[in-house]
């Protein structure tokens, strides 16, 4: 082995581990503070966090659940049907349709939110979770659909056509033959939908009125913003853990699938 | 439903030059047909969805603009005082100021970061994965409780980064991060922002990189390209339209900052870290003047749509 060689293994390795210390210790950090108390190591903080005037509450807990699965089913619904039609099928308005799907990543969030907020009043779903999560659902369409239609148009022809001549009807193919054959891809969407769902802030921020509705994250946002005096920070980085958690350890179990999908599907086109 | 004629390659357009015996036009027209319906039926959820609440909102908050449309009660035409009064608004004219100054900064900072994390852990070797995964992990924590998260750690109660300085010396005393000084609030942000998309920037980033074939490194090798020649002309170049999407969703997502500024220096101090996002959402629900928030997002609108198109134009011409 040469002598430069050496050294850029070196530097490698030492720079490396810097940056692995760098980005991990923030996480690290959050949960050691969550469970410092003022003596030793306890769940005091996690016990005020749910108990405190302004703290998060179980219904919170439900409502964030609710917005994440609804979100989720709806995302991978749409998504699933949308792809199939995009990715195996011609149409009259079908290009406008796809292109207008990615214009949404285009128009950004926040200025379409203020008219979304009136809209969801005219039509009843002001302040609800059931209104939150179609808008959650729509702002996921852009990626989801683009993920899908390639995960379709990856699979085999002979596949589809072989399942039509053994007397499957659209349907049935559809979710007997292809739906196993994009699995890499639906998982990959739905983690998104859920990530992004579990942990949104602005468009319940704006949806959402009564602290009643409120999701987890706007609960301990709300612990933040809404202190005038002192910020109980022990507190809000209990808050932080428990939010985290599930959303690690997803991520944990399913970077692979996730990396994968994202590396074969969702960036050819 | 059944086709008579399984089409081979999905099309309703005539195949030209029949080989084989084909069925009668009429059944294969048919066919056709009933095949795009079905596929009309199943793009059908994804156009309720996009028209509904994509398009009708567009075009809502177009006509919003044009009124003075209080939170509560019946709004009143009022053109253009929406358009305007944004000239007046002293607020907005800093707040553009300053988002455009921190999209600059952080657009650059971000990208240099992204990119170099992604050629670290370009190739296989011995912990790359663990790499990967150190630099992926913060994309998991949502946003928001990413600045709860800078908010303690920052702090200087519970906060170790405070101690840290004071014990090597490069401090004394009180330091307040996030509210300190308009410079000490807008570096906390961007030390968030970097922490917390640095990672998911470096993934988009890896894949262009692995897109490029080998062989191509080999041909610079043998003509004698040093590294940084190789890296300059042939990696970049070929890595265009990678960089040109990480470049856009950079640059769009931080003219949209909301989350940042909103939680960890609420604005402060003196609104000095009050982005454009910020102003809007303050015109809409503590101004309740839903018509003025209306035209600032119709005007920023604008410049994004202005933005993608130069973009897209720049793109197309040089792939």
């Amino acid at each position: 082995m040469t002598r430069s060689s050496l050294t850029s293994r070196w530097g490698y390795y030492v720079t490396g581990t810097a940056l692995a210390i760098l980005f991990l210790s923030p996480l690290l950090w959050s949960g050691w503070a969550s469970l410092r108390t003022g003596t030793g190591f306890g769940l005091e903080n996690y016990d005020r966090l749910f108990t405190s005037d302004n703290g998060i509450r179980v219904h919170h807990i439900v409502n964030s659940i609710t917005v994440s699965a609804l979100t989720v089913a709806g995302t991978l619904l749409v998504a699933t049907l949308g792809g199939y039609a995009f990715g195996r099928f011609r149409f009259p308005g079908r290009d406008l349709l796809f292109l207008l799907t990615l214009a949404i990543l285009m128009v950004p969030y926040a200025t379409i939110l203020i008219a979304l907020y009136v809209l969801l009043g005219w039509i009843g779903l002001e302040d609800s979770l059931i209104g939150l999560s179609l808008v959650l659902i729509m702002f996921q369409l852009p990626f989801s659909i683009f993920m899908m239609r390639n995960s379709f148009e990856a699979v085999p022809r002979e596949l589809e056509e072989s399942a039509q001549v053994d007397g499957c009807n659209s349907v049935s193919t559809l979710i007997r033959i292809m739906l196993p054959a994009v699995k890499p891809g639906l998982i990959t969407v739905g983690l998104f939908a859920f990530l992004t769902s579990w942990s949104e802030f602005f468009a319940p921020l704006i949806l959402l009125n009564s602290t009643d509705r409120f999701t987890t994250t706007l609960a301990v946002v709300n612990m933040r913003t809404a202190s005038h005096g002192s910020i109980d920070y022990a507190a809000l980085e209990a808050g932080v853990v428990f939010m985290a958690v599930p959303c690690l350890l997803l991520f944990a179990f399913m970077q692979r699938s996730y990396v994968r999908g994202f590396t074969s599907g969702a960036l050819k086109g | 439903m059944s086709t008579l004629t399984p089409p081979r390659s999905g099309t309703a357009r005539p195949l030209p030059a029949p080989e084989a015996p084909r069925p009668p036009r009429r059944f294969r027209r048919g066919a056709a047909r009933s095949r795009a319906l079905l596929g009309a039926l199943y793009a059908t959820p994804t156009a309720v969805m996009v028209g509904l609440f994509f398009l009708v909102p567009l075009l809502l908050v177009g006509w919003m603009s044009l009124h003075k449309w209080p939170l509560l009660g019946a709004p009143t035409m009022n053109v253009p005082d929406n358009y305007t009064r944004i000239a007046d608004n002293e607020l907005v004219a800093s707040a553009v100021w300053f988002t455009v100054k921190y999209t600059v900064l952080m657009t650059v900072l971000l990208f240099v970061v992204a990119f170099g994390l992604a050629l670290l852990v370009q190739q296989r070797r011995r912990g790359v994965g663990f790499l990967r995964t150190a630099f992926l992990l913060p994309m998991a924590v949502g946003f928001a409780s990413a600045s709860l998260l800078f908010l303690g750690l920052l702090s200087d109660e519970i906060g170790p980064i405070s101690d840290l300085l004071r014990k090597i010396g490069l401090i004394d005393g009180y330091v307040s991060w996030t509210s300190g000084s308009s410079e000490s609030a807008l570096g906390s942000a961007m030390v968030l922002v970097l922490w917390r998309f640095a990672g998911f920037n470096m993934l988009i980033l890896l894949t262009g990189l692995q897109a490029i074939p080998l062989e191509v490194y080999e041909a610079a090798r043998i003509d004698g390209a040093s590294r940084w020649q190789t890296f300059r002309r042939v990696t970049i170049p070929l890595m265009r339209p990678t960089i040109a999407l990480v470049l856009t969703m950079m640059i769009t997502g931080s003219l949209l900052a909301f989350d940042q500024f909103w939680i960890l220096t609420r604005g402060g101090p003196d609104n000095s870290t009050t982005s454009l996002v910020m102003v809007i959402y303050r015109e809409a629900f503590i101004r309740l003047d839903l018509g003025s928030a209306a035209g600032i997002s119709v005007a920023l609108l604008a410049v994004l749509v202005v933005f993608n198109v130069i973009q897209l134009g720049v793109l197309r011409r040089r792939s």
